[in-house]
């Protein structure tokens, strides 16, 4: 029902270099998303990627 | 509904209130299933414009959503049904008109429930229990609405009308949901109900029969019959006092505390300036937030403006812009956040919130 609008996605690493978020912009707001499958803007990440709407970068 | 109204439901024709009358739940504690049921909390704001094919929130767990051409406001108002102890009530002000609804147009609010609150309800088992919502609502648009209960684990709903009769007047509504006995629902920390008030909605939803028995999802059995609640600017929905408790008959709301209330809703949604933590770099601060009971999945993180932090002793330092990432998932009711974007720190000393201003560090567990 709720299709978010996702862009600049990009994953985040921690001080031990291991990705531990997504920061993104959803609907205009930027937001740190877990890597958390009951999270609901992670769920949405993934949804779009599995088809093939969304791509996220790698961390810097 | 008076008391000896309430007293002569539960004595029937004995003379003598039972065990069993208890156990069917008349005196129950924490009977509603429905979060922020009076619209008390507004975490958020008080006022909300829709934003079409977005859902919008104003008052805590309540979604609000519109896609057509139609838009409202939704806010949290003081209009209330008079005698009945509630304080908010949550509006639909149509600020738009869509007086032609294509098909796939929806209007409507709802709020979505965990399944592991759900399972005294037995779905799924030939023990599958009724269960009842009640509310109070106005609309300046008489007709037929429609309340819809989807079971988002097995993509089943059940649908029931009912019938503003007076526009601009307050109604209670019963409606009684059957206990079906397919489809049991997932023991966890995810959406299994969501209810659902219809305001408006095209063909692709009204286009068949309403499934008025529990059944696979079929769409065009949302919600046969709503009337189009957004054919006029003119327009206000009112709702309050929702409830939605186990078994076939509607009891008085169960009014909680308002710390009672909060509590619950940030369980999905939270606000602090409680952060402290040591400088990173010149440019960020790697620290703890503190939050209220533990929430229901790892949250994401927002900021609602620039935050501002101090060492204590020398000045104050200021994001130059929002930025920040969560850098580890839960520790105990904290998680380890990067605030970034800061200049001038000195790499390695301590900083904490300087709450001197109303920008909030946001976490978002909503389902």
């Amino acid at each position: 029902m709720n299709k978010m609008n996702i862009t600049n996605a990009k994953y985040q690493k921690d001080l031990s270099d291991k990705n531990v978020c997504i920061n993104a912009t959803f609907d205009g707001v930027e937001l740190s998303v877990p890597l958390d499958p009951a999270n609901r803007h992670y769920a949405e990440i993934m949804r779009q990627v599995d088809a093939g709407e969304l791509t996220i970068a790698d961390a810097e | 509904m008076s008391n000896a109204r309430n007293l002569s439901k539960l004595l029937g024709t004995d003379t003598q209130i039972t065990t069993p009358d208890i156990a069917d739940g008349v005196f129950q504690a924490n009977k509603n299933l429905i979060i922020n049921g009076a619209m008390t909390v507004a975490q958020r704001g008080t006022s909300v414009a829709s934003s079409s094919g977005s859902v919008v929130r104003c008052v805590d767990r309540h979604r609000c959503f519109a896609r057509g051409a139609g838009a409202a406001t939704f806010s949290q108002t003081s209009t209330v049904p008079t005698g009945q102890g509630f304080a908010n009530s949550l509006r639909a002000d149509v600020t738009t008109v869509d007086s032609s609804l294509d098909s796939n147009d929806l209007y409507m609010i709802d709020q979505r429930l965990e399944g592991q609150d759900l399972q005294q309800l037995a779905k799924g088992t030939s023990d599958a229990k009724s269960i009842t919502a009640s509310f109070w609502v106005r609309s300046t648009k008489t007709g037929t609405y429609i309340l819809t209960l989807f079971d988002d684990d097995n993509d089943r709903f059940i649908a029931k009308s009912y019938s503003i009769s007076s526009a601009d007047t307050w109604e209670y509504k019963t409606i009684t949901f059957e206990g079906d006995t397919t489809g049991a629902l997932d023991n966890d920390n995810n959406a299994s109900f969501t209810l659902r008030w219809f305001l408006a909605a095209g063909t692709s939803y009204t286009s068949g029969t309403l499934a008025t028995s529990w059944g696979a999802g079929v769409t065009a059995n949302q919600a046969v019959g709503q009337t189009n609640f957004f054919d006029s600017n003119s327009n206000d929905f009112y709702i309050t006092g929702i409830q939605l408790e186990v078994g076939d008959t509607a009891t008085p709301f169960e009014h909680r505390s308002f710390g009672d209330e909060l509590a619950r809703c940030q369980r999905y949604y939270q606000v602090t300036q409680n952060f402290m933590g040591n400088a990173h770099s010149v440019s960020g601060v790697v620290g703890m937030v503190s939050l209220s009971g533990e929430m229901r999945a790892n949250p994401a993180f927002s900021q609602n403006g620039v935050f501002k932090v101090t060492d204590g002793y020398t000045s104050d330092f200021v994001q130059s812009s929002t930025g920040g990432a969560l850098y580890a998932t839960k520790i105990s009711n904290g998680y380890m956040l990067y605030l970034q974007n800061i200049t001038g720190l000195t790499a390695g000393r301590s900083y904490h919130a300087r709450c001197a201003d109303t920008n909030v560090l946001i976490f978002d567990a909503e389902i």
